[in-house]
């Protein structure tokens, strides 16, 4: 054995050893996607409006306070949509000292004025940012309570459109459950009641005597039926601004109320306990509505000085209870989530398509391995060895870049054997033509290379060019597939040409005068 | 062993009866589109499909009864895979809103009926929702990278060879996805991601077989300059014509593998790329040569031969 040839034997044996060693065990080291591992793929849409007009109705709010602490009166002030809000009524003496008190909205807000009012509106670039900022929020948001779950290497990510959120969760079982924690806007809000509960909604306004004064609401809420009663719905007045809100929360954890029923308990930052003990204090008799989502859970009243601790119970069970707590203390989504793509493969169907597909690549691998030693005797052989060295490589790659298999990946698999399979043969069909015209073997074996690699060069350029479209289309298990095929390819390059031309000369080293080769 | 021992035959005569035929295919996929529509799947149009699996021997038809009380309309309920699984599918198309839960409302329903029907245990295998914003999202996306593909192979090869050849290459690339695709309607299978996916790798794969003969007929053009475009073209054509019957054959092996026993859920990627072979093979032998000698023009030689190489 030549000293050239010696170092590409040894080169060939390393890439190998490599590539087991970066792949072994495959159960720790192959990455499975989602429709072989079991699991959920969610596309999601962030409600950026519910953020933007959250920010509208606060910035009106508050100018609705300023104008009434700098006694300008109004004739009214009017939410128009997500980004606008008019206020109507100024009187005209006014207008300079209105206007004065605009420097705080306008940073954010343009101005028109129209007949006897002026429209307030969200500035284009704000409007951006703020989606921006909401969209970014709801994915922190999201990574916290997947992370909670203790669901092993999720994908949480921003998906193609700007407003949607991908969320991969492999191995979930219970998704209806992971769906609901993912989805509840968990928004705590702490809030004087004023009066009820009233049994419906008009009942709760005639107490008013149908005129709500504005800074208060009405919320729906659950009312705790009598001992083996069922529980109703009734209507509480409360006060508009809450006295705290999820914000303030330090922590949340489930745990039992005083009848031994799953309740949730929460503290609050330093910040809050300042806010909810100035908060209770003045209000010592008074019913407190603690509201989730805009619905209250539980009216207690306030006994006494309350701090950093409080407790939630309502009608839970165990695990409410415990999925209450752990969406507030991963904290509140800005915005709401609607679902626009929902994908289960259930854990029985992966472990059936990780059968089948290992199946049909070895049953495909067989095939081609007949008819190679049918038709190419012992170069089908080294055919082989270049093929088999290739589907190591592939797998070594993918594990060492953790690039996913999935099931359209395995097929990946499948066409790799196809294209070493075809490289090799453009090979031998050449060694055989160049044998044909009478030339030496060595020599033949060596023309058949040369002139082949430019074509092998070109066919794999152009197939990594359709390799890197599917990429950009599809979803995870497509992009598993355009993922391998585009391994496969590199590595074929590697193994058709240089693994295979090394065992060529391997073969014909050993015999110093080979007058015949078996292919 | 060799298939074919210094091959000739003349291809280059029968390339006017082998455009007819793909013509006929391509027309009769398109007059089957305009009569009965694309097959989509939901993938593409939107819409849920459950695939249960019953641990007792269960009919489509039963299925159908327990899911007509509470869910009328047209459902597609069949048999999905090998009969002794017991599994059915259920699809139901298009759901028309996204707000909240309405999405998954259909797949609840579904199971819901059927646990309602009593028809025994079963396991809900997979469950796949897709709302109307994302299927035309990926509709979109499908087109733009199947379109794109060609795009960028034909620039390749223009760039490598000269511009007829491209033309050739595109012509036998667009065939084959059009011959594909007649084909799967044909065979009754919708358009669904993993069908996408296959014809883009048919694009790569079918355009590899031509880039082989393209290459042997370079090589060749620098050799025989007297002899016609149309000799050297049919010569390397038949030069290659063992590599490309093995390769094909081969590939059509291992793929043939996946579509036996890679399961349900590929068997439409499967299906998908053993058509694409089949005419791949055939369009490099007969379409993308003979549309680069009716367009290459007469004479090999006084051409430039390529630009590189």
């Amino acid at each position: 054995m030549s000293k050239n040839l010696r170092w590409k034997v040894l080169a060939i044996l390393g890439v190998t050893a490599l590539s087991i060693f970066s792949f072994y065990p495959p159960d720790q080291k192959v990455r499975l996607g989602l429709d072989l591992k079991g699991g959920v793929h969610l596309v999601m849409r962030v409600q950026t409006d519910d953020a933007l007009r959250v920010e509208t109705q606060t910035t009106a709010d508050r100018l609705s306070e300023q104008l009434k602490t700098a006694n300008i009166p109004i004739g009214g002030m009017a939410v128009a949509g997500p980004t606008a809000f008019s206020v109507a009524g100024v009187p005209v003496e006014q207008d300079a000292a209105f206007r004065a008190a605009l420097t705080e909205v306008e940073v954010n807000y343009d101005r028109a004025s129209g007949a006897g009012g002026y429209t307030f509106t969200l500035k284009p670039n704000i409007v951006v940012q703020l989606r921006e900022d909401t969209v970014n929020q709801a994915l922190q948001t999201i990574e916290r309570r997947v992370n909670e779950l203790g669901v092993a290497e999720p994908i949480i990510a921003r998906h193609s459109a700007a407003d949607q959120i991908l969320v991969q969760l492999p191995g979930v079982t219970d998704v209806n459950r992971a769906k609901e924690i993912i989805r509840s806007t968990a928004l705590l809000e702490l809030k004087q009641v004023d009066q009820g509960p009233f049994p419906d909604d008009a009942a709760a306004r005639q107490a008013y005597a149908g005129n709500l004064p504005p800074d208060l609401q009405i919320l729906p809420g659950t009312i705790e039926g009598a001992p083996g009663q069922a529980a109703s719905t009734g209507y509480y007045a409360v006060r508009r601004v809450a006295a705290v809100t999820g914000r303030d929360l330090r922590t949340a954890r489930p745990t039992l109320d005083e009848n031994n029923r799953p309740a949730v308990s929460f503290s609050l930052n330093n910040e809050g306990a300042r806010k909810f003990g100035m908060f209770t204090q003045a209000n010592i008799g008074k019913q407190l509505a603690i509201v989730m989502d805009s619905r209250v859970v539980s009216a207690p009243q306030i006994q006494s000085r309350i701090d950093d601790e409080g407790r939630i119970t309502g009608t839970f069970t165990n695990q409410e209870a415990q999925d209450l707590s752990l969406v507030l203390r991963s904290g509140a989504l800005p915005a709401s989530l609607t679902y626009l793509e929902e994908r289960t493969v259930g854990p029985s169907l992966g472990a059936d398509s990780v059968r089948a597909g290992v199946t049909a690549a070895v049953g495909g691998l067989l095939m081609v391995t007949l008819f190679m030693l049918f038709y190419y005797k012992l170069a089908g052989f080294n055919a082989l060895i270049s093929i088999t060295i290739n589907l190591v490589m592939l797998l070594g790659l993918m594990a060492y870049v953790g690039a996913t298999v999935t099931l359209p990946g395995i097929a990946g698999f499948i066409l790799t054997i196809g294209m070493g399979v075809d490289s090799n043969v453009l090979i031998f069909e050449r060694i055989k033509e160049e044998l044909a015209s009478a030339k030496g073997v060595k020599q033949a074996v060596a023309a058949g290379f040369d002139r082949v690699l430019l074509t092998i060069l070109d066919t794999h350029v152009a197939s990594l060019i359709s390799a890197a479209f599917l990429f950009q289309f599809g979803t995870g298990p497509i992009r598993g597939f355009a993922m391998t095929l585009t391994i496969g390819l590199l590595s074929n390059v590697f193994t058709a040409y240089f693994v295979s031309r090394t065992l060529f000369e391997l073969t014909l080293s050993r015999h110093s005068k080979v007058a015949k080769l078996s292919i | 062993m060799a298939i074919f021992d210094n091959a000739n035959y003349d291809f280059i005569k029968w390339r006017w009866h082998a455009i007819a035929l793909s013509t006929l295919i391509v027309l009769a996929g398109v007059g089957y589109t305009a009569t009965s529509g694309i097959p989509l799947g939901i993938d593409f149009s939107g819409g849920t499909i459950v695939v249960v699996k019953f641990e007792q021997a269960t009919s489509v038809d039963q299925v159908r009864a327990a899911l007509a009380a509470g869910m009328p309309g047209e459902n597609v309920i069949q048999s999905y895979g090998d009969e002794a699984n017991h599994e059915i599918l259920i699809r139901v198309s298009q759901v028309t809103v996204e707000e909240g839960a309405a999405l998954e409302q259909n797949a609840r329903a579904i199971v819901d009926s059927i646990t309602k029907a009593s028809l025994g245990k079963f396991e809900v295998r997979s469950q796949e929702i897709v709302g109307p914003v994302i299927g035309a999202d990926l509709q979109r996306k499908g087109i733009y990278a199947t379109l794109a593909s060609i795009f960028g192979i034909t620039i390749y090869i223009g760039l490598r060879f000269r511009f007829a050849f491209a033309l050739g290459a595109i012509a036998a690339t667009l065939h084959d996805v059009l011959v594909t695709l007649a084909f799967l309607f044909f065979f009754g299978y919708d358009l669904s991601l993993n069908v996408v996916a296959a014809i883009l790798a048919i694009t790569g794969y079918s355009v590899n077989d031509t880039i082989v003969i393209f290459d042997r007929v370079r090589e060749n053009l620098k050799t025989k300059r007297r002899d016609s475009l149309d000799a050297v073209v049919n010569a390397s054509v038949n030069q290659t014509l063992s590599r490309t019957i093995i390769t094909a054959g081969t590939t059509f092996l291992a793929v043939l593998s996946l579509f036996l026993f890679g399961g349900e859920v590929l068997e439409g990627f499967a299906f998908t790329m053993l058509v694409g072979i089949i005419s791949g093979t055939y369009s490099t032998i007969f379409i993308a040569a003979a549309i680069a000698t009716i367009l290459g023009g007469k004479q090999a030689a006084g051409r430039q031969g390529s630009r590189k190489a």
